[in-house]
């Protein structure tokens, strides 16, 4: 009895612990990188935005000044703004684009897998070597795209780059073109895991065409739905390499979005004003932060669901 | 991605440099530890000359070892910031003006005025205003380079022209040229900087040199109406169709082919586009320079002639032999051969130094000693602030493409320099 009580008291603290403690005990490294990484200068960045700073002397305090110049009819922001927003929305058309390619491509012909591969292919690629593909394809004069323009005597003044009403669209364009490949990979693999039973079943019931897609495999498509719809997202507001190498921003800044902004503000040439670039960052992380949210609501919706 | 790439893309071998380190007795010099450089000389004939330099410094001085590193010129610019705050060399390389001012507000650069207190140093009195901040020298130029406007000779001689030396005469050759069917100046604005060099030229050609300095230091309206007039003489051009078209689409050396097919006829840039422009098959019968003529003819000349730069880090260790190697890189025999045409190809800041024999390099230096009267302009973006200057060459940029939008640009810009200065 005794030596039984004693061994008791001599179990370590870890090891009357061990169930609880153990997850946290894997946990750690993760949480203390995630930290460091990614918590931590969320707080530094939202505390560097109430300064005036050049990276390198005294952080000087302004307190909201940076938000309220921000905020308050900064033009530059406001057409990065508008200009995020047109990303966001032009962007999802790489959804439906995604779908009806896949559904084309879902079909057991000779060399599928090929044509697969092909229509895959600009995903493969660097982002970079898209968007400079791209500028050639849109250069003036001597570029295909202002060739065929021509065919239909429609010059764009300055070429599709060139022109601030056209450069942000040509470049969406561009963006679109590997998010495309990307979403139709997504529902290709969705399309193997539709229920053949189902469709075989609608198919007695005298479903066809719109109406089997609409009600039979759109339903069973939709965690591909959204998984497409969350990288979209996330492409959209990854805008910044295509913007840097197609026209850095240009041309008079017409095609900023918040993320390059807040690059040239803080790390460029002739950046290096933190504070302000802090504060694009804050807004920018507000607005993604909205999302996030609602990503992460319907996942958990999602899963009480399941259970 | 800022593109502020002035230096020359001379491919020539520089093995001159190395070449009989003659003088090494001069410096009874008891020099010894390390000497750490960090230099953005990192095209091929750049990289030749730091390369050469630093190893004949090395051998002159016996128990010193140079270490040298060298770093692409377009990376150091965000890079020099770090480089100067964690683990500082004891010498960088950076550029003249106003883009000196954030690391000598923040204490990273060195005093080196009691280097420019030595006579030796009174050879070099012409760049030591663009040195200076706040009463005191914060580095030492190794070469600078002239601009101008670099035109087509054979089709001038075809068309039966001459360089002009006046605005009308400038605007009349362009008529000419116009009616050639040709476009009277390339241009490429995609990265900005190009604009900045026209607005220096009209500007101080309109204005005068110390106008144009005190808009720099942001003394002055951009709505001032003196400002508008000089966007005025420039927008002449601009409504003539002297530019080609869609430059904003360009970069500078993508506009480069222009010139070189005789699509236009000029083109307004610095030295270091003479290597390219030759080594697209414009030989000296083909390509010759004038200066940027006279607009207002109450203002003396002024030009841009940006100016590159030794520093030290206010954190080296080895200072003395820092100090040692500026006096090694500003003295008249070493400037001479570094800048010679089969190195650097540029202008020696020392005035005791000799020019290269090539046809731009003597033009130049000729232009800038016996006819720059109003003063040397280091360039748009060095002469002023950062953030003015990003503001400012975008909507300078802006104004090339649609002149019409000029009073909201130039409101633009008042609100800026209200806000930076």
């Amino acid at each position: 009895m005794r030596s039984e009580a004693a061994t008791l008291e001599r179990k370590s603290w870890y090891k009357r612990h061990e169930i609880a403690a153990t997850p946290w005990l894997f946990l750690v490294p993760g949480i203390l990188f995630f930290s460091i990484y990614v918590i931590i200068p969320i707080f530094q960045s939202f505390w560097i935005s109430l300064h005036e700073w050049d990276g390198l002397g005294e952080k000087v305090w302004v307190g909201t000044a940076n938000y309220e110049r921000l905020l308050g009819g900064d033009r530059k922001f406001e057409v990065s703004f508008w200009n995020n927003v047109r990303w966001l929305i032009l962007y999802l058309l790489a959804i439906p684009a995604g779908l009806f390619i896949a559904l084309f491509l879902n079909q057991t012909v000779r060399g599928i897998r090929f044509y697969k591969s092909m229509f895959f292919f600009p995903f493969v690629l660097s982002q970079v070597v898209v968007g400079l593909v791209f500028s050639w394809f849109y250069l003036p004069n001597d570029g295909l795209f202002d060739v065929i323009t021509g065919w239909f005597g429609i010059d764009i003044k300055g070429g599709v780059l060139g022109n601030p009403n056209t450069a942000t669209y040509g470049i969406i364009a561009a963006g679109l073109w590997p998010q495309v490949a990307y979403c139709m990979i997504l529902y290709l693999t969705g399309l193997n895991a539709v229920d053949p039973e189902q469709v075989e079943a609608a198919r007695l019931d005298g479903a066809k065409g719109w109406k089997m897609l609409w009600y039979v495999i759109l339903p069973q498509l939709k965690p591909a739905t959204f998984i497409a719809f969350v990288v979209t997202i996330i492409g959209a507001l990854r805008s910044f390499d295509f913007i840097a190498v197609m026209t850095n921003g240009g041309p008079f800044g017409s095609t900023r979005v918040l993320s390059f902004y807040m690059f040239e503000e803080s790390l460029s040439e002739f950046g290096f004003r933190m504070g302000y670039g802090a504060a694009i960052a804050v807004v920018l992380f507000l607005l993604m932060l909205g999302f996030i949210l609602y990503f992460l609501y319907s996942m958990w919706r999602d899963e009480r669901e399941a259970r | 991605m800022h593109s502020i790439f002035k230096a020359p893309l001379v491919a020539l071998s520089a093995s001159a440099v190395s070449a009989a380190a003659a003088f090494a007795g001069s410096h009874a010099s008891n020099l010894s530890g390390e000497l750490r450089i960090i230099s953005d000389m990192s095209n091929p004939a750049p990289r030749a000359v730091m390369e050469g330099l630093a190893a004949e410094f090395d051998e002159m001085h016996p128990d010193l070892t140079v270490e040298l590193e060298i770093v692409d010129r377009e990376a150091w610019k965000t890079q020099i910031r770090n480089a100067l705050s964690a683990n500082p060399p004891d010498v960088v390389n950076w550029y003249a003006a106003n883009r000196m001012l954030p690391y000598v507000n923040a204490g990273l650069f060195m005093d080196v005025s009691e280097l420019w207190a030595e006579p030796d140093f009174e050879a070099l009195a012409s760049t030591k205003g663009a040195m200076t901040i706040d009463d005191k020298q914060w580095g030492v130029p190794y070469t600078y380079y002239q601009w101008g406007v670099y035109y087509r000779k054979d089709i001038f001689e075809e068309l039966g022209l001459q360089e002009p030396g006046t605005w009308e005469e400038e605007v009349a050759n362009c008529q000419a040229i116009l009616d050639s069917g040709r476009k009277c100046y390339t241009i490429g604005t995609k990265f900005l900087w190009t604009a900045g060099g026209w607005f220096d030229y009209v500007n101080s050609r309109t204005n005068g040199y110390d106008f144009h300095m005190a808009l720099a230091r942001g003394e002055i309206e951009w709505t001032d109406d003196r400002v508008r007039q000089t966007f005025d003489n420039w927008r002449q051009l601009i409504d003539m169709g002297a530019f080609i078209d869609d430059h904003q689409t360009y970069s500078w050396q993508e506009a480069l082919p222009f010139i070189v097919d005789g699509e236009a006829t000029a083109y307004l840039m610095g030295n270091f586009a003479v290597a390219a422009m030759r080594d697209g098959g414009l030989d000296d019968t083909k390509l010759d320079f004038y200066q940027f003529p006279v607009i207002n003819p109450d203002v003396d000349y002024a030009e841009d002639a940006p100016t590159d730069t030794f520093h030290i880090a206010s954190g080296a260790q080895n200072v003395e032999a820092a100090k040692e190697f500026l006096r090694f890189v500003t003295s008249a025999d070493v400037q001479t051969r570094i800048n010679a045409g089969d190195a650097l190809g540029q202008l020696p800041v020392n005035a005791n130094s000799s020019i290269g024999d090539d046809k731009f390099v003597q033009q130049g230096f000729e232009m800038l000693s016996s006819n720059a009267g109003g003063g040397i302009m280091q360039f748009f973006d060095r002469d002023f602030p950062a953030e003015m200057a990003s503001v400012g060459m975008e909507g300078l940029q802006e104004f090339m493409v649609f002149p019409d939008n000029l009073d909201d640009i130039l409101a633009r810009l008042e609100d800026a320099r209200q806000r930076i200065y």
